[in-house]
C-alpha cells in the first residue's frame, strides 16, 4: 500500500493533466464557458437568498447578518464536498473503458474528480471575497491563516470518503443512487442554512458527530463571525481523523484493486 | 538470450455474470484480493486454464486463436491491468499496450491535449511528449486537425492518432491487440514498418492477430490458443497450419450440417406436398430456372437420395483451388427407366453459373436404370478462384421433365493461397524477356 501511495507522487503529472483537463472539458461548448465557475455559486446563491428571504422569512436566525454572506460560506464548501463525493462515486465506472484498456493507477480517477472539484471551489473565491469587500465586514487577518488549514482537512476528508464510495459503487451500482438522496439529508443536518446556535441542546451532540459541522463552522467563523476563531480544537481533531480516514480509505481501495478490471 | 516476457501456468478465472452473490465476491475481493477465489466451479470461468511460454527479448512473437479463445485476457494478464488467479507473469522492461487505440481520449477537447494526455497516462512526461510531438502528429498524417476537437475526427483518424502515440512512447515491450485492421491499406503498412523498427533495435512485440500472413511473415515463434489452452508452439508457420486445419475441420462440420438441413427442409416438404396431391408429381419447377433459389422437385419416378463430395482423401466441403473434385450421387429408381439424363451445374455466390452439364449434351443415350445405383462425375482440376460455391443436381427426362431435381442444396468452398478474381482460373504461367525481372521470379 505504502508503495501504491509513493507511486502518487511518480504520476502527479497525470493528476495535473487530467484535472486541467476536466476544467477545460467542462465548460467547452457553453456560451459563457469558463465564467460558469463563477455564474453556478451566484446563482445557487440567489435561489437560496429568496427561498429564505422571500418565501421562508423567520426561518433564519437574527444573528446572521447578511444572510447572503453567512449562507455563502457553508455553501460553496458544501458544492465542493458533495459534487466530489458524487462525481468520484462514478469515476471508476465512467473510466471503465480506460480502466479496462491501459494500465495506470486507478485511484488517479477518484482523486482527480476531487481535485477538479476543489478547484471549481478555488474559482469562486474571488466572488466570496468581493461578497466580504462589500458588506465591509470587520477582517482579522491572522483568523484568514485558518483557511488554508480547514481547506486541507475537507480535502483530506473528502479524499478519503472518494476513494470508498468509488471502489464500493464498483461492487455495488446501487450507492449511487443512493448517495444523492444521503447528501440531501446530510446538507440539511449541516449547520449551513441555519447557526449552529439555533439547533436545540438534544440536537448538538448529533451534530457534533457530523464532520462537516465543524468545517462549516470552521468556514463561518473564519470568514462571517468576528473574533477568534474558537472552533480549532474540533478542526485539529477532525484533521487527525480526516487523515486518518484518507489512509483507510486508501487501504480499502488497494485491497480491491484487481477487482476493477473485471468488475466495471 | 533473455527473456523479455515468462508466463508460468497462467490460469484466469472469470465469474459467470449473476445478481446473486454480489456479497460474497466482495468479501473474497476485500479478503483474499480476488474475485473469483470463494466461487464453485460452476460460478466460474475459466478464460486462460495453465498458460506458459516464453518470449525472448527482441523477438516478435504473435498470439492466434478463434474469437473468445482467450487472447485478449491473456494480453491483459501481460500488459498487467488484470492479475492471474493463479499462476505467474514476469515481464522485463517497460510495456506499452495497445489494446484499444486512443482509450482515454476526451471527445471534447483538441488533438493536440489529448496527444499530451495520452502520452502521460502511457507514461511518458510532458517534456517527453513535447519532444516527440512533431513526430506523433507527423506518423498519423494529422498536420491539419491536430487542434480541432478528436469528436471530429473520423475513426480512422482517432486510430492513427492513438496507434501515434503508443508507438511513440517507445517502451521495451509493445503489446499490440488486432490493430492493424482499423487503418487503411496504406497505414497499416507503416505500422508493419514501424513494428520491424522496433524489431531491429532489440524490441520485444507480442502481437494478437487474426492476420495469418502478418504472423507468418512478421513473428519469430507463435501460439495458438483455444479456449484458454495452448494447442500449438513454435514455428509461425507451422502453428498457422495447424490452426488453419483446425479452423477448417470446424468450417466442414458446419457445411455438412447445413447442407444435411437443407435437405431434410425440402425432403419434407416434398413429403408434404405429394401427400396433398393425388397425382403423386410432388413439386412444380419454378417458371425461372434461372433465378430459382434453393428448393427440391420433381416427379419421383426417380430420386437422387444422397450427393457427396470427395476430395482425395475422401467426403469434404472444402478444396483447394485445382484439386480433383468428384460428385457422387446415389440414385433410386421404383420402376425402371429408359429415358433419364443426369447434370449438374455450378454455381458461385453471387448466383452465376459458372459451369453446366449433362448427360445429353454429352450425348449419352440412355438406356435402362432400375433400383439402386450410383453416379459419379469426377472433375480432374477444380479450377475455380477462391470462393463459395452451390451446385445443382438433378435427374430428368430427355425434354426436361424431371424426376428429382435438387437446385442449391449442396455447398462447397474452394479455397487458394493466391487471392486471383473472377470465376475461372484457367491454368497459366508468366515468361518474360530478360531485362524484364522480378525480385521472386515465377515458379520458386
Amino acid at each position: 500500500m505504502l508503495a501504491n501511495l509513493g507511486q502518487l507522487i511518480r504520476y502527479r503529472g497525470l493528476i495535473q493533466i487530467l484535472v486541467t483537463r476536466e476544467l477545460k472539458a467542462r465548460y467547452r461548448g457553453s456560451v459563457l464557458g469558463f465564467f460558469w465557475s463563477f455564474v453556478n455559486p451566484l446563482l445557487l446563491l440567489t435561489v437560496y437568498t429568496i427561498v429564505f428571504s422571500v418565501v421562508l422569512p423567520g426561518f433564519r436566525g437574527v444573528e446572521v447578518e447578511p444572510y447572503a454572506l453567512f449562507l455563502f460560506c457553508g455553501l460553496l464548501p458544501w458544492t465542493w464536498f458533495s459534487s466530489a463525493l458524487l462525481e468520484s462515486a462514478n469515476s471508476l465506472i465512467a473510466g471503465g473503458n480506460l480502466i479496462k484498456k491501459v494500465l495506470f493507477p486507478v485511484e488517479i480517477l477518484p482523486i482527480v474528480a476531487v481535485l477538479s472539484n476543489m478547484f471549481h471551489f478555488f474559482f469562486a473565491l474571488p466572488i466570496l471575497a468581493l461578497f466580504l469587500l462589500f458588506y465591509a465586514r470587520p477582517m482579522q487577518w491572522m483568523e484568514l491563516l485558518w483557511f488554508p488549514v480547514v481547506v486541507f482537512v475537507q480535502l483530506m476528508l473528502t479524499l478519503g470518503l472518494g476513494l470508498v464510495l468509488s471502489a464500493m459503487t464498483v461492487h455495488f451500482r446501487d450507492l449511487r443512487d443512493l448517495l444523492g438522496n444521503l447528501l440531501t439529508l446530510w446538507f440539511f443536518s449541516t449547520p449551513i442554512i441555519y447557526p449552529m446556535s439555533m439547533v436545540p441542546a438534544g440536537g448538538k451532540f448529533i451534530m457534533d458527530l457530523n464532520p462537516f459541522t465543524h468545517l462549516a463552522i470552521s468556514y463561518q467563523e473564519v470568514l462571517f463571525y468576528d473574533g477568534p476563531f474558537g472552533h480549532w480544537r474540533w478542526l485539529v481533531a477532525l484533521a487527525g481523523a480526516s487523515v486518518v480516514l484518507f489512509l483507510l480509505g486508501f487501504a480499502l481501495f488497494d485491497r480491491l484493486r484487481d477487482s476493477f478490471a473485471e468488475e466495471v | 538470450m533473455s527473456t523479455a516476457i515468462e508466463l508460468r501456468e497462467v490460469r484466469k478465472l472469470y465469474r459467470r455474470y449473476a445478481h446473486r452473490r454480489r456479497f460474497a465476491t466482495l468479501k473474497s475481493a476485500l479478503i483474499s484480493g480476488s474475485l473469483a477465489s470463494d466461487l464453485r466451479p460452476d460460478e466460474t470461468f475459466t478464460a486462460v486454464g495453465g498458460v506458459s511460454f516464453r518470449v525472448p527479448t527482441g523477438s516478435a512473437f504473435g498470439i492466434i486463436g478463434r474469437n473468445g479463445s482467450g487472447k485478449s485476457t491473456l494480453l491483459k494478464l501481460i500488459a498487467g491491468i488484470i492479475k492471474p488467479s493463479s499462476g505467474e507473469v514476469k515481464v522485463a522492461g517497460r510495456i506499452s499496450a495497445l489494446i484499444e487505440l486512443g482509450a482515454g481520449f476526451h471527445p471534447e477537447i483538441s488533438g493536440r491535449e489529448n496527444v499530451f494526455i495520452n502520452g502521460v497516462m502511457l507514461g511518458l512526461t510532458k517534456r517527453e511528449i513535447t519532444e516527440r510531438f512533431d513526430e506523433i502528429v507527423e506518423f498519423a498524417e494529422l498536420e491539419a486537425f491536430i487542434d480541432a476537437p478528436v469528436k471530429t475526427y473520423s475513426s480512422g483518424m482517432y486510430m492513427r492518432l492513438g496507434f501515434a502515440v503508443a508507438v511513440h512512447v517507445d517502451p521495451d515491450i509493445l503489446i499490440v491487440d488486432e490493430v492493424l485492421a482499423v487503418g487503411d491499406e496504406g497505414f497499416s503498412l507503416k505500422c508493419l514498418d514501424k513494428f520491424a523498427e522496433f524489431k531491429r533495435r532489440g524490441k520485444t512485440i507480442l502481437l494478437v492477430t487474426h492476420g495469418l500472413g502478418t504472423v507468418q511473415q512478421f513473428c519469430d515463434g507463435a501460439v495458438w490458443l483455444d479456449e484458454g489452452q495452448i494447442k500449438g508452439r513454435g514455428d509461425p508457420r507451422r502453428v498457422v497450419h495447424m490452426y488453419l486445419s483446425d479452423v477448417a475441420a470446424a468450417e466442414e462440420a458446419l457445411l455438412t450440417a447445413e447442407d444435411k438441413k437443407r435437405v431434410e427442409a425440402t425432403t419434407s416438404e416434398k413429403a408434404t406436398e405429394a401427400s396433398a396431391d393425388e397425382s403423386g408429381a410432388g413439386g412444380e419447377p419454378p417458371a425461372d430456372m434461372f433465378r430459382a433459389s434453393e428448393g427440391r422437385w420433381g416427379s419421383g419416378d426417380a430420386t437422387i437420395t444422397d450427393v457427396t463430395l470427395d476430395d482425395d482423401d475422401g467426403p469434404t466441403h472444402l478444396f483447394q483451388s485445382g484439386e480433383q473434385m468428384t460428385v457422387r450421387m446415389r440414385v433410386t429408381a421404383s420402376e425402371p427407366l429408359n429415358d433419364f439424363v443426369f447434370g449438374i451445374s455450378i454455381f458461385n455466390a453471387e448466383g452465376i453459373c459458372c459451369y453446366g452439364t449433362n448427360t445429353d449434351i454429352e450425348e449419352l443415350r440412355s438406356e435402362t436404370m432400375g433400383g439402386d445405383g450410383e453416379v459419379c462425375l469426377v472433375i480432374e482440376r477444380l479450377d475455380l478462384v477462391e470462393g463459395t460455391y452451390k451446385l445443382d443436381v438433378a435427374v430428368h427426362t430427355r425434354e426436361g421433365r424431371p424426376y428429382d431435381y435438387h437446385r442449391l442444396l449442396h455447398t462447397f468452398r474452394v479455397k487458394s493461397d493466391v487471392k486471383d478474381v473472377g470465376i475461372y482460373r484457367p491454368r497459366h504461367t508468366w515468361t518474360f524477356t530478360p531485362n524484364i525481372r522480378f525480385r521472386n521470379p515465377p515458379g520458386e
